[in-house]
């Protein structure tokens, strides 16, 4: 069966009503899946240093650093797990790790 | 004829035994009778022993296993008495062909004592003087279908300038040399 | 209307395929299979079929293109044999548990070691728990017409999964044979357009295939494809329903010779039935009940009708052209026993190992098999229930 809403495949479903091979028909539907709940750790943007060489953005796992216009903006926080990769990446010290993940 | 005609080709890898008996199961098929061509493999190489084998019935073949107890026996490889048993389960009633330079009398000796007919054809000479290279083929099919009778020879004849021009239409002066040693071959072999 | 040929079973199969003119090819030779995709990289070449076939570096590689192009929504197919199909064994399982309708040509040949080109069914039995649909052939006209029936069954909506073609390998697909060909327009009619629901290439309607599966969702994932490879035996059936009335050939889930009222049965695959068909006719030519049940679907496995057709026989012999290494069957010895025991039926059965790495099996061969069930019968003594035909000791 053909389920187009990927929030109607949950752990109470019967097996008759999983899709044909797990398939989902619908695109774009990891962005339903809230990354951002495992952070224990959060990247912190200070916009006044970066220069938007935008070197933190191809190396994020979660596409969680949203560039509009070839400028990145502040973080998508529903999706950032917190790795740290970005703070690495960043030649020029505008992303800081703090703990915690609030 | 018998129910079924079972027919054993010995030659070597190359040589193009297995083409032969693919080739006697084309034109047989021709007279509306059930066929089966089929080559034994051991190992791939150029010169090795190898085997194959034909059945000829007006019913239908459903056996798929080598044959044991052919009717004939198709020797186009002289060079393999000393390794092949060749008249192995060979019918008394049946006959062994060989392509040969030599005697009637010399060719019995390496029969093993074996009490049916035996015929012999120099393929080599009728290869040579037909098409100008060795190809053993042509002759040894014709020489089969004399001495099986599994088919008339005009017919033989009429189907395989057929095949030959499906097969050759690009080189006619190849048709005609394989038709001649076809012709040649049912006069000479004995 | 049909056409009276003589070919062999790798030319059987290369003319279903040219005359099915399906999408995507990838494929990789390997001995006994590699004429198939010769043949249709001829036709392609020739502008006969507009097949694109991909020239791949493995048999993973192939297996792997022809689940990229199924999923695409391309009707794809490939052929290998032996140590190509066990190099697929992986990816073997993604193209069935993401339900991709996918042909094989498997043209049986043994595994290594050691080294051998010649035939027995050691690769498709290894391959049998991938979930694909099986089908076995004794001859060069069921090769075709297996091949032609394979994707109404394969992409049937209730089915939905890859399926293998099987024939043996040089017995059937080096010999020529007589047979009878349909004509293209026939075969394009009975087959049809390949017109599948949801691809990835549909643009308006994304999908994404290949999610993973937590342990909460894998469990009904696997029972869901087990409903539909069950859902194949009926389909198999339907599709050889329609089959028949095109072609005037009769194909059912296993063939039943003489087996009605036979005392001794023998359950066979593959091209060694015709021989033991022959071997039947002469012992019931001596008074002697012996009969045979071929299989043709061996995945779904039709274990209940298999168990209703072989009820009335005292003594069954099992045949299996592999080795298990279990030490007490074959694969299609455990099945008919399994399928034996749910009906609660007990015949005396006898599996035996033959024909393996291309051992020749003559209607001796298959006899003597029988005169052993009645020799079991007369004695009361089954002795050995697991054996090795012409073995020598």
């Amino acid at each position: 069966m053909a389920i187009d809403d990927v929030t109607k495949i949950t752990e109470t479903i019967a097996w008759t009503d999983i899709t044909e091979g797990c398939k989902i028909e619908a695109a774009g539907n990891s962005r339903l899946f809230n990354t951002g709940e495992w952070r224990v750790d959060t990247p912190v943007f200070i916009k006044e240093k970066c220069t938007h060489c935008l070197l933190c953005v191809p190396v994020c796992p979660d596409s969680a650093i949203p560039v509009n216009n070839y400028k990145r903006a502040d973080f998508d926080y529903e999706h950032c797990k917190g790795c740290g990769i970005c703070a690495k990446a960043c030649p020029v010290g505008a992303i800081e790790m703090k703990e915690g993940g609030k | 004829m018998k129910d079924i005609v079972q027919i054993r080709w010995h030659g070597r890898g190359g040589q193009g035994a297995k083409t032969a008996a693919l080739l006697l199961a084309d034109v047989v098929f021709s007279t509306g009778k059930y066929v089966q061509g089929f080559p034994e493999y051991g190992p791939e190489r150029m010169g090795a022993p190898i085997t194959a084998y034909n059945r000829i019935s007006d019913n239908r073949i459903r056996v798929h296993s080598n044959i044991y107890e052919p009717d004939y026996v198709v020797v186009v490889d002289e060079t393999l008495f000393e390794a092949v048993d060749m008249t192995k389960g060979l019918s008394p009633e049946g006959a062994i062909i060989v392509n040969t330079a030599r005697g009637k009398a010399e060719i019995e000796k390496e029969l093993r004592g074996y009490q049916g007919l035996v015929y012999t054809i120099d393929a080599r000479k009728i290869s040579i003087e037909a098409l100008g290279k060795y190809f053993p083929n042509s002759p040894m099919l014709a020489a089969v279908i004399k001495v099986s009778g599994v088919m008339s020879e005009e017919t033989f004849l009429k189907e395989m300038q057929h095949s030959y021009e499906h097969k050759f239409a690009s080189k006619p002066t190849v048709i005609e040399g394989n038709m001649k040693a076809l012709r040649l071959a049912l006069q000479e072999v004995k | 209307m049909s056409i009276r040929e003589r070919l062999s079973g790798n030319e059987a199969v290369a003319i279903a395929i040219r005359q099915i003119n399906p999408d995507v090819m990838p494929a990789f030779p390997i001995t006994p299979s590699t004429e198939i995709a010769q043949m249709v990289a001829t036709y392609i070449a020739n502008g006969q079929v507009n097949t694109e076939f991909i020239p791949v570096e493995s048999e993973h590689s192939a297996m792997s293109a022809a689940i990229g192009a199924e999923a695409a929504g391309a009707r794809s197919l490939t052929a290998t044999s032996s140590c190509g199909l066990a190099l697929m064994w992986e990816v073997l399982y993604v193209a069935a548990s993401s339900r991709l309708p996918i042909a094989m040509a498997v043209v049986n040949r043994a595994l290594s070691s050691p080294i051998n080109i010649n035939c027995d069914h050691s690769d498709s039995m290894g391959a049998r728990d991938a979930g694909w649909i099986q089908i076995y052939s004794e001859n060069n006209q069921e090769v075709y017409d297996n091949f032609v029936q394979a994707y109404r069954i394969a992409e049937h909506p209730s089915v939905r999964l890859p399926i293998m073609i099987c024939q043996d390998g040089f017995y059937t697909s080096h010999a020529v044979e007589n047979m009878e060909l349909l004509e293209d327009r026939e075969i394009k009619d009975f087959v049809g357009e390949y017109a599948p629901e949801s691809y990835l290439l549909n643009s308006r309607q994304p999908l994404s295939v290949g999610a993973y599966g937590l342990p909460a969702y894998y469990m009904e994932a696997k029972r869901s494809q087990l409903e539909a490879l069950k859902n194949a035996k009926q389909v198999t059936l339907e599709v050889a329903e329609e089959f028949a009335r095109l072609s005037g050939r009769n194909y059912g889930l296993f063939e039943a010779y003489r087996l009605e009222d036979a005392d001794y049965a023998m359950v066979i695959i593959g091209s060694t039935a015709g021989t033991a068909k022959d071997a039947v006719d002469k012992l019931r030519a001596e008074g002697k009940k012996a009969g045979l049940l071929k299989i043709r679907l061996f995945r779904p496995f039709p274990g209940e009708e298999i168990a209703h057709a072989l009820k009335n026989a005292g003594f069954i012999a099992c045949m299996d052209r592999t080795e298990s290494f279990n030490g007490q069957c074959g694969p299609l010895g455990a099945e008919v026993k399994s399928a034996l025991f749910n009906a609660r039926l007990m015949p005396e059965v006898i599996n035996y190992v033959y024909g393996i790495g291309g051992r020749d099996v003559a209607v001796e061969n298959i006899t003597s098999v029988f005169e052993d069930l009645i020799r079991i019968e007369q004695t009361k003594d089954a002795g050995d229930r697991y054996r090795y035909l012409s073995l020598r000791e």
